[in-house]
């Protein structure tokens, strides 16, 4: 197990930072490639949604330089970024990405967006082929885990997200949302889940503007709302009493001057904007004027944080399941460590024992049937009773500590040669032979 | 014995002035009904203190004592219609201080202090006195109104979790509430003016601009009148409609000392 994964999150590092790593899903492959060719790593992948940037890899010898990756691959200097970074390895980062993948290190504790995004990455990554046997098996076990701790918790039940949020805050802004219009910019999954929040509290009205018209169409009629052309955003956007914007644009797009004129329009009538696009749309200078209310990714994660007690208890049993699956990942991982070993043994002896018949078949000539049964199973009986001690220490040790020590000597004992890249899939294939030849 | 209910009622009062300054730190449900229950006891021994000075025939209009009374029953009725119509008691953070103030300043003092004025047309004089008494009591609710606004507009831009549970009704619902008394101080605060300087072309055949009361009682009908022009014409809020609300809360305050000041308008003990 040589994972090391490095990352940073909403509770590491200010959005500031985040908006610094943000990776767009265009140039993800590209970083992937990256990656991968990077020194010291075999595998790897990239998340990185608006809370996250984590790079997961399985490296050669456990000890990559990652914080390096990162600092080249953003052009960032250790000052900038190393105080914000958590870096796990082998166990620990094991249990992080099942934390991740479960939902449980997410902003809102249970939401379900984490695991889409998680599945995206990895396919991503899959494509250009940053991902092979080891963080297949990782992610695998990990999106399992997801599913088990969603089925058997009640942690992604409650109501409690980010677009709940948004719609309490909304009321504490206009009272009732009764006939308040709301404007989509830019057509994601996180903005649709907002609006449709909003719309079940009686907003009147949907706008939704995307740089994709065809796209901004699509969702208007979800809502029954209105298609706007990009071009047309600030000459509309005014209309709205709420704005939900989520658009990949590198800065943001709504400055003060805009809302300035927002607020001329509207006769200073106050107006709410959620912001969850990272970088953020709304500039911070527009959130400092009377009657603009702002509230980017992370000031809703404080808001949603005094809620989240109430699946706390949830998420302790959660937590539960995922710590029991990480022992079993872990056992299951060195039990594959050992394979490639008592299969190369196997090989070995079986190369000796063939080579000692045809030793014997050259010195007594052609054998009967019935000798060649009887030299095939004397030998068979021989090689498998000595085997059986050494491959049954195998297994043990494989779920102890010890495991590297033992491999080594059995290797050495033996003149074993096992090449690293093989573990996994000669593991994976061969799992069920061993011990089974007769 | 009307000065012994009136004490009752400052009694009431003061669990509104404690209320008040605690609802400005924390929310407590249980003190707020304990608050409302209390101001609306108060308001019953108010309401028998003023008829039976009333039925008594006590009842000086111009006195002082008995006008800061009735001001203070006044901005009581507004808060409950208040409450009656959007269910908050925040506005009580501002109306309670000086419902307690009035009050208090009212029962303390059992020599009331009486205008010079002899007065022609006492019907119009009541009528002055009423009408200006309410738009007094709308400018006071209009400008704690303007101070809740800041208030949760602050909390709002703060961006805390504890904007979430903050005791404050909702923005909009301050600032409607503010417009509306806005609204219905101006009429009233303008016949005030109207019927005010009636009474003083009856009395004295003039009305002096210069004198201190006139002027200061003009200048604040001069900010109220561009408060509800601004908010009506450029829906000024917040901060811009809070200093505006301050300043004619200042010239309100200025307009009521001028009364020590004032010729025409000027009190005797």
């Amino acid at each position: 197990m040589r994972y090391q994964l490095i990352g940073l999150n909403h509770k590491s590092a200010p959005l500031e930072v985040r908006e610094k790593l943000a990776i767009p899903e265009s140039r993800l492959p590209d970083t992937c490639r990256d990656l991968t060719a990077y020194p010291g790593i075999e595998e790897g992948m990239v998340i990185s949604t608006c809370n996250r940037v984590e790079v997961v890899t399985h490296t050669t010898n456990g000890s990559a330089d990652l914080r390096g990756f990162l600092h080249d691959h953003f052009h960032l200097t250790p000052e900038e970024l190393d105080a914000h970074l958590y870096e796990f390895r082998e166990k620990d980062a094991v249990r992080h990405i099942f934390r991740v993948a479960a939902s449980l290190d997410s902003m809102v504790v249970g939401e379900a967006q984490i695991l889409g995004q998680v599945k995206e990455a990895y396919a991503t990554a899959r494509a250009v082929g940053a991902v092979r046997g080891q963080l297949d098996q990782l992610f695998s076990r990990a999106f399992a885990v997801a599913k088990r701790v969603r089925t058997e918790t009640a942690v992604g039940s409650s109501s409690v997200s980010i677009a709940s949020v948004a719609v309490e805050l909304a009321k504490k802004i206009f009272g009732t949302l009764q006939g308040k219009n709301v404007f989509i910019v830019g057509a994601g999954k996180m903005s649709e889940l907002a609006a449709r929040h909003l719309m079940a509290h009686g907003c009147a009205s949907i706008f939704v503007a995307n740089r994709t018209y065809d796209r901004a169409i699509g969702l208007a009629q979800k809502f029954n709302g209105q298609a706007i052309k990009f071009e047309d955003l600030y000459a509309t956007c005014d209309r709205a009493d709420i704005v939900i914007t989520s658009t990949g644009a590198p800065h943001a797009i709504f400055r003060r001057e805009h809302g300035e004129q927002f607020l001329a329009r509207r006769k200073n009538r106050p107006m709410f904007f959620i912001d969850i696009a990272v970088p953020r749309d709304v500039s911070p200078e527009m959130a400092k004027l009377d009657g603009i209310f702002a509230y980017d990714i992370d000031d809703l994660q404080q808001a949603v944080t005094s809620h989240v007690a109430d699946r706390r208890k949830e998420a302790e049993r959660a937590e539960a399941i995922v710590a029991g699956e990480v022992e079993r990942f872990e056992a299951r991982q060195h039990t594959l460590d050992v394979v490639p070993t008592i299969v190369s043994l196997q090989d070995h002896l079986e190369t000796i024992r063939q080579a000692e018949i045809d030793r014997v078949r050259g010195r007594m000539g052609q054998l009967t049937p019935e000798q060649e049964i009887a030299v095939e199973a004397l030998t068979r009986g021989i090689i498998n009773k000595v085997m059986h001690t050494p491959i049954t220490t195998l297994k043990t040790a494989a779920r102890e500590s010890e495991a590297t020590t033992v491999v080594d000597v059995v290797r050495r004992l033996f003149n074993l040669q096992v090449k690293a890249k093989d573990v996994s899939s000669a593991g994976a294939e061969k799992k069920d032979e061993v011990g089974t030849r007769h | 014995m009307s000065l012994l209910w009136l004490r009752f009622a400052l009694g009431c009062y003061f669990i509104g002035l404690i209320y008040a300054f605690v609802a400005l730190s924390r929310t407590s449900d249980l003190f707020s009904r304990i608050a409302l229950h209390a101001a609306s006891l108060g308001m019953v021994f108010h309401f028998v203190s003023l008829v039976e000075v009333f039925v008594s025939g006590q009842f000086v209009w111009a006195s002082v004592h008995n006008g800061e009374s009735l001001l203070a029953f006044i901005s009581m009725c507004f808060f409950m219609i208040i409450y009656a119509i959007y269910q908050t008691t925040s506005p009580g953070v501002v109306v309670f201080p000086v419902v307690f103030f009035l009050t208090f300043v009212a029962a303390v003092d059992q020599q009331p202090v009486l205008l010079t004025a002899y007065v022609q047309r006492r019907g119009w004089l009541i009528a002055h006195i009423i009408l200006i008494f309410t738009g007094y009591a709308a400018l006071v609710l209009s400008f704690g109104a303007s101070l809740l606004y800041l208030l949760q507009e602050r909390r709002l831009k703060s961006k805390q979790p504890t904007s979430l549970i903050s005791f404050l009704p909702a923005l909009e619902v301050i600032d409607q509430i503010g417009y509306r008394s806005l609204l219905l101080g101006f009429p009233f605060m303008t016949l005030g003016l109207l019927t005010g300087s009636v009474v003083a072309l009856t009395t004295y055949g003039r009305v002096d601009f210069l004198d201190p009361k006139i002027l200061l009682s003009v200048l604040m009908w001069a900010v109220y009148m561009i408060m509800v022009f601004t908010r009506w014409n450029s829906g000024w809020r917040g901060r811009r409609a809070a200093i505006l609300a301050s300043f004619a809360f200042v010239a309100a305050l200025a307009a009521w000392a001028a009364n020590y000041f004032s010729t025409i308008h000027r009190f005797i003990s």
